[in-house]
C-alpha cells in the first residue's frame, strides 16, 4: 500500500545482526533499599538478545523498583547496569552522561507503563504519539512521518483513519497498542514492561498478549516484563525471576518455574492461583 | 546406530513445602540411553513416574541430581543444569515433546499453532504452510477449521491439533506421553505411521502407550519403572494437586 512507510521501517529494523551469544544486558548485585526488605537487592543476571525476562511476585516485593533501576530511571545504591550498544560497545548505565542515558531511552530502548496515560502524550494525535521518537532523531518529512504512522497503527491493528485522533478518544486496549507502536517505531532493542495488561479487560488482554508475542518475535526483542498474571508471565516469558521481600527467591526457565517451583514461596505463588 | 540422548543415575524428588515439607522421591537413579532409530517404552504402574521423567528429560521439572545428555547440533550437551536459553535451544532445534494436551494460547489460529516450531527454526511461510496443512489432512481436522482458535474444539481435536504439531518438524530426540490415548482406530493408526516416519528419518524415541497394540506397534525396548519399594502412593501429578 505505501511503499514509503515499509523502506522507512525496514530501514529502521535494518541493524547488523546482534552478536546473539554475548549478552545485551549485565546485571551485578544491583539494590536500592527504602527500609528492611523494602526495594530490592543483590540482583544479579545476564539478558541475550532477543531473550524475554518476566519478573513476579507479590505487591512489595520489590518488583516495580527493580524495574525502575534496571530502566534507567532511578539510581541503585548499589551495583552496576552494564548495556551493550548497537556500535557493541558497553555502557555502564549510571556512569554515562545524563544525555547519554537519555538518548538510549527513546532509541535502542523502550518503556510501556502499566497506565497509557503516563506513557502517552494525551494533547497530540495517534499519529503523533508515534512520529515522536523519529522525530527526535531528525526525522522531519511529514509524508514519510506519515507513512511510518499508518504503518504503526496497521502492526498493532489499529484502523488508519484514526491517526489524527486524540489517544483520549481510544479504549484503554487501544490506547496500549498505541503505547506499544510509539515505543517500537524507532527499532529498540530492549523494552521494559510494567504489567502490560494489567488494567485491562480479560478479552482485551488476549489480543494484546497475542499482539507483543508476535512483536517480541519479529523484531526480535529482548524483553524485562514486570507482571503478578502468571498466565501472562507462560504466555510471553523465556524465564522468570521469582521477588519476595526484596530479594530473588528462584530464577529459571518460565515452564519450569510454574509447573515444579523449588523455593516454599514460589510454591505458594503458585498454588494461590484460582484455576478458572 | 548413534546415541542421541544418554541418562545416568538420574532422580527427582518434589519438596512439598506447603505441605510439611513432605519428600517424594519420585525417580532414583535412572540410567539409559537411546539411539537414532530407536523407540524406549516406559513401562510400569500408574505412579511409576513415567510421566515425570519425560518432564524431568524435557526441563519442565527440576531433576535432584544425575545427568540428561542429548547430541544438539552435533555435540553433547549436559541439560542438568543447563542456563534456560540452551534449554530452549535445544527444545527448539532437537527435543521435541508430544502429550495429549494442547496448552491453547487465545485467538491463535490451529494453522498458526501447528506451524509455529517451524517458523522458529526459520522455515519460510509456505514451506511450513504446505506441511501444516498436510499434517492436519492426515489427522482429519476438517479444512473448515483450520483458520479457527483450537480453544473451542472437542478434545480429542484438540489433541490432533497438538500431535500435528509435534511432528510439524523433524526431532532427533522426542518424547512421547500417551500421544494415542483416546483417538478411535483411524487416527491411532495416523499417529502410529507418523511415530513410525519418525523413527525411520533417525530419530530416538521415549514414549509412554498405556494401549498394547500401539506399543507393539512402536517399540523397540521396555524400561521398567516398576519402583524397588511401594513408597509411593500417590502419583506425583495428584500430590502436586492436593
Amino acid at each position: 500500500m505505501n511503499a514509503g512507510a515499509m523502506n522507512t521501517v525496514r530501514m529502521m529494523d535494518a541493524e547488523p545482526v546482534a552478536d546473539r551469544t554475548q549478552p545485551l544486558l549485565k546485571v551485578r548485585g544491583l539494590g536500592k533499599l527504602y527500609g528492611p526488605e523494602t526495594g530490592c537487592q543483590d540482583v544479579s543476571f545476564d539478558l541475550y538478545p532477543g531473550e524475554v525476562l518476566g519478573i513476579v511476585g507479590e505487591s512489595g516485593s520489590g518488583k516495580s523498583t527493580l524495574l525502575s533501576l534496571l530502566s534507567g530511571r532511578c539510581p541503585p545504591d548499589s551495583g552496576v547496569i552494564d548495556y551493550r550498544r548497537k556500535e557493541d560497545d558497553w555502557l555502564d548505565l549510571y556512569s554515562a552522561s545524563e544525555a547519554q542515558r537519555r538518548t538510549l531511552l527513546r532509541t535502542e530502548w523502550g518503556f510501556v507503563e502499566q497506565n497509557p496515560r503516563d506513557g502517552l502524550r494525551m494533547a497530540v494525535s495517534a499519529g503523533a504519539n508515534i512520529g515522536e521518537r523519529l522525530m527526535a532523531q531528525g526525522m522531519r518529512n511529514y509524508q514519510q512521518l506519515r507513512a511510518v504512522g499508518l504503518d504503526w497503527l496497521s502492526q498493532v491493528e489499529i484502523d488508519s483513519a484514526r491517526i489524527d485522533d486524540l489517544p483520549r478518544t481510544f479504549s484503554g486496549g487501544m490506547q496500549q497498542r498505541l503505547q506499544i507502536a510509539r515505543n517500537l517505531v524507532s527499532g529498540p532493542r530492549l523494552v521494559f514492561m510494567d504489567e502490560p495488561t494489567g488494567g485491562l479487560d480479560v478479552s482485551v488482554q488476549a489480543r494484546l498478549l497475542d499482539l507483543m508475542r508476535g512483536l517480541v518475535r519479529e523484531l526480535d526483542l529482548a524483553v524485562v516484563i514486570v507482571t503478578h498474571d502468571l498466565a501472562v508471565a507462560r504466555l510471553l516469558a523465556d524465564r522468570l525471576m521469582v521477588m519476595r521481600r526484596s530479594r530473588v527467591v528462584e530464577t529459571g526457565l518460565t515452564d519450569q518455574i510454574l509447573d515444579d517451583p523449588q523455593h516454599p514461596y514460589s510454591q505458594l505463588l503458585v498454588s494461590s492461583v484460582l484455576q478458572p | 546406530m548413534n546415541t542421541l540422548i544418554e541418562v545416568r543415575d538420574l532422580s527427582k524428588t518434589f519438596t512439598l513445602h506447603q505441605q510439611n515439607g513432605v519428600v517424594l522421591n519420585v525417580l532414583r537413579g535412572l540410567s539409559f540411553s537411546v539411539r537414532a532409530g530407536e523407540c524406549l517404552v516406559l513401562h510400569g504402574h500408574s505412579g511409576a513416574g513415567k510421566s515425570t521423567l519425560l518432564r524431568t528429560v524435557y526441563g519442565n521439572y527440576r531433576p535432584a541430581g544425575g545427568s540428561i545428555r542429548v547430541q544438539h547440533q552435533h555435540a553433547w550437551l549436559e541439560l542438568v543444569g543447563a542456563e534456560p536459553r540452551e534449554v530452549l535451544a535445544v527444545r527448539q532445534q532437537t527435543l521435541g515433546y508430544v502429550s495429549q494436551f494442547l496448552r491453547v494460547i487465545p485467538r491463535v489460529a490451529t494453522l498458526d499453532v501447528v506451524m509455529e516450531p517451524a517458523l522458529a527454526r526459520g522455515w519460510s511461510r509456505e514451506q511450513a504452510q504446505a506441511r501444516a496443512e498436510h499434517l492436519l489432512s492426515r489427522l482429519n481436522i476438517p479444512q473448515r477449521l483450520w483458520q479457527l482458535a483450537p480453544g473451542t474444539f472437542s478434545g480429542g481435536e484438540q489433541q490432533r491439533v497438538n500431535i500435528a504439531r509435534g511432528f510439524m518438524v523433524p526431532w532427533p530426540v522426542m518424547l512421547l506421553d500417551e500421544p494415542t490415548a483416546s483417538l478411535d482406530d483411524s487416527n491411532r493408526q495416523v499417529v502410529l505411521e507418523l511415530i513410525n516416519e519418525a523413527k525411520g528419518a533417525g530419530a530416538a524415541l521415549i514414549g509412554i502407550f498405556h494401549d498394547r497394540q500401539a506399543r507393539e506397534a512402536v517399540s523397540d525396548r521396555l524400561l521398567d519403572m516398576t519402583p524397588q519399594e511401594q513408597s509411593v502412593h500417590l502419583t506425583a501429578k495428584e500430590l502436586l494437586q492436593c
